[in-house]
């Protein structure tokens, strides 16, 4: 019982990264059209947000104490970030939370990437055919991935969570169940900050005028254009918000697993099949199967799993896309007439 | 054999074949004619050829290639291995494997198009690349990828004469063929021709012509009484023994194989050189690989020292700044130029160098002798 409940634990932080992108991967492609190979380039930028971040927290200022001495006799250097000089304890704190922090700058600078991508490229591609699409995002996703290895290097960076959040919570205490399932916490805290991502994008989409707007161009663009709304500009600000998405999930997914230049592609190429099994143009299905397919992944890697059938860990979200679009050709919760060929 | 073909196809497969036998003498002056680098330039041809075959006539695009060229070069190492350094056998086995293979990953994933035949295609050759990685380790050697050893049986070779000191080299009945001498040179070029060839022929074949209308309407093809499935299925069987012959060859010039191959950005890059070179056209993809492969081939080379010395003359605050951001292209850059030549060609030139070349001599002809309408450019279709 422990192990399936640790397993489903450790399935859905994962499968909350997958549903974020994969939600930013069908509202692109339900608003624009667009098959954006280019997405898992926008969750690695904003992962380098909150790297950006904290090394701008991490400027110090070296200053040499010669009272003091170190163990081999050379005058001490002190080091002070200049943000704990400028703002004392608030600055320490800041440092402490600077994942969470750079979720402030991520926004606006996701957004801007996002619409600049969208007025600058995409909007050519909107009458092309779907290979063109895919091709010209597949490069300039090799571009953007290229021009942050080119900054940052190809090592992973880690970076960590703030301190309060850096240990395990004894989630079976909640339950009932003593202290034999131990979690970290800041898995638990990106699970709830994936659903809070989630909820308010389709609070967003289903209670606002705007998103209701949206909804409608996504049914059909046409009649929403002859009733004199500027649907092109809420399409590129829907862009812009996907964008959004991918890149807060990816800077808080940073303290997870340690950032590098290639972990877009790898979470792009798993998210389009979530996006293929939820169902092309259906939000909550990218959802639905993200999750699902996070837990599924995380029950294959277990060592009973793996005893019964060798190397199902590393194939089984490939294998259950294969199985679900050859059994069920809208994936999951795909609407009809979308991309049904 | 000599039906089918017109006189401008004979002509086109004469010169062909012997710019490819003379490249040595050919591409002296670009300080190409090395034979590892027109050994990848025939490979990779090869490749491209294939991969053209499946997208360039029926616009399936598969992003998921690169198995087929990693299954054939460890059919083709294990055959080293086991029976004999003869590149015979080993190119049979790759054959042989990639087109299982093939006949496997395109039943399943020709029952669906568009986008999502890219996904099933993607899938495999990632479950492929995984495998290879973790349980398949045995066979495929994991992370280090796989090499000849001192221990291994080479029955049929065993059968004939002594194992000498130190790793054998592959041969064509005596020509070594790796070992980077003009014997492998020369095996891929013939192995290119034949390719180039029946590529030719299946362009001009009915079988090619039911291809492209699968591309241009499929919906039409059914509705005639056309069942289109067994023709697509055979085009995608013919691209990937393309693919599993290049890699065969790729273990005959150099004898191990390692997972890297099979990883998606290796699709990606012969999709890339067919774009390149030109969807659909005969020729394009060839020319597609040679420039990709020669130009990675330059600017990997260089560094930021070869650019300070080109730059020299400019005054030092230009220089340093033009350097670094030159840099940023060249050498360990050299994917990002990739990338970027990747966007403009599919936002500016969709046809590749081919079809800017037949633009240009129209463009030539034209102001000559006042001929006729620029013709419509060969643009590719998705497949519906």
């Amino acid at each position: 019982m422990d192990a399936i409940l640790l397993q489903i634990l450790n399935g859905l932080d994962k499968g909350g990264a997958y549903a974020l992108i994969a939600l930013g991967l069908t509202l692109v492609f339900g608003t624009l059209g667009v098959v954006n190979f280019a997405h898992g380039a926008l969750f690695m930028l904003g992962a380098f947000c909150a790297v950006t971040f904290n090394k701008l927290l991490n400027l110090e200022s070296v200053v040499i104490d010669p009272s003091q001495t170190t163990a081999w006799g050379t005058p001490l250097e002190v080091r002070t970030p200049y943000i704990e000089a400028l703002l004392g304890d608030f600055g320490a704190y800041l440092h402490d939370y600077s994942v969470p922090f750079s979720i402030l700058l991520a926004i606006p600078v996701m957004l801007i990437i996002g619409i600049v991508m969208e007025r600058g490229l995409i909007r050519h591609f909107y009458k092309r055919p779907h290979a063109d699409q895919i091709l010209v995002t597949f490069g300039l996703a090799i571009v953007i991935q290229e021009i942050i290895k080119h900054f940052f290097g190809a090592n992973p960076i880690p970076q960590p969570a703030p301190m309060a959040f850096g240990g395990t919570a004894y989630v079976g205490e909640i339950f009932g169940m003593g202290q034999t399932l131990a979690y970290p916490w800041w898995r638990i805290i990106y699970f709830l900050f994936s659903l809070g991502v989630i909820g308010a994008v389709f609070a967003f989409l289903q209670f606002t005028t705007y998103g209701m707007v949206v909804r409608a161009g996504m049914r059909d663009r046409e009649t929403v254009g002859l009733l004199g709304i500027d649907i092109e500009r809420r399409f590129t600000v829907v862009f812009g918000l996907a964008s959004v998405v991918a890149g807060v999930a990816g800077v808080m997914y940073t303290p997870i697993l340690p950032p590098d230049y290639h972990m877009g592609m790898e979470f792009l190429v798993l998210s389009f099949v979530v996006v293929v099994v939820g169902g092309m143009g259906s939000l909550g299905g990218a959802v639905a199967a993200g999750f699902l397919l996070g837990i599924l992944q995380s029950f294959a890697s277990m060592n009973e799993v793996k005893a019964i059938i060798p190397g199902i860990d590393q194939i089984i979200i490939y294998l259950v896309a294969v199985v679900i679009l050859l059994t069920l050709p809208r994936g999951l919760m795909g609407r009809k007439g979308v991309m049904e060929d | 054999m000599f039906k089918g073909l017109s006189r401008n196809d004979w002509i086109m497969l004469a010169g062909f074949t012997a710019f490819v036998l003379l490249m040595p003498i050919i591409l002296q002056p670009i300080g190409a004619a090395y034979p590892a680098l027109m050994q990848k330039f025939c490979i990779f041809g090869i490749f491209a050829i294939g991969f053209n075959i499946l997208f360039g006539l029926t616009g399936y695009l598969s992003f998921g290639h690169a198995a087929f060229l990693g299954v054939g070069s460890y059919a083709a190492v294990w055959s080293f291995k086991l029976f004999t350094m003869n590149i015979i056998p080993a190119i049979f086995m790759s054959v042989f494997f990639a087109a299982i293979f093939a006949v496997v990953i395109g039943y399943v994933s020709l029952r669906r198009s568009g986008i999502y035949f890219s996904i099933l295609t993607l899938a495999f050759a990632q479950m492929c690349y995984n495998l290879a990685y973790s349980v398949l380790t045995p066979l495929t050697n994991g992370e280090t990828g796989l090499q000849l050893t001192l221990r291994d049986p080479r029955w049929i070779d065993a059968m004939f004469h002594e194992p000498g000191a130190g790793l054998p080299r592959a041969t064509l009945f005596g020509l070594e063929t790796s070992g980077g001498g003009l014997g492998g040179f020369y095996l891929c070029a013939v192995a290119l021709i034949i390719c180039f060839y029946i590529s030719m022929r299946i362009f001009r074949s009915p079988f090619g012509m039911m291809l492209r209308a699968i591309k241009s309407n499929q919906n039409r093809m059914r509705y005639t009484g056309f069942d289109t499935r067994p023709y697509l299925l055979a085009a995608f069987v013919i691209s990937g023994v393309y693919a599993g012959l290049a890699g065969s060859l790729m273990v005959a010039t150099d004898p191990l194989a390692g997972a890297e191959r099979m990883q998606w950005t290796a699709s990606g890059e012969v999709v890339l050189m067919t774009i390149l070179g030109g969807v659909g056209t005969l020729i394009g993809p060839v020319v597609g690989a040679a420039v990709i492969k020669y130009f990675e081939n330059i600017f990997s080379s260089f560094g930021p020292d070869t650019l300070h010395g080109v730059f020299s003359f400019l005054p030092d605050t230009i220089e340093n700044a033009l350097v670094s951001f030159l840099s940023l292209f060249v050498g360990e850059g050299w994917n990002l130029t990739l990338g970027v030549i990747f966007v403009l060609l599919v936002v500016f030139m969709p046809g590749g160098i081919i079809e800017g070349l037949r633009r240009l001599w129209v463009i030539f002809t034209r102001r000559r002798g006042g001929g006729d309408a620029v013709p419509a450019a060969p643009h590719p279709q998705p497949a519906e």
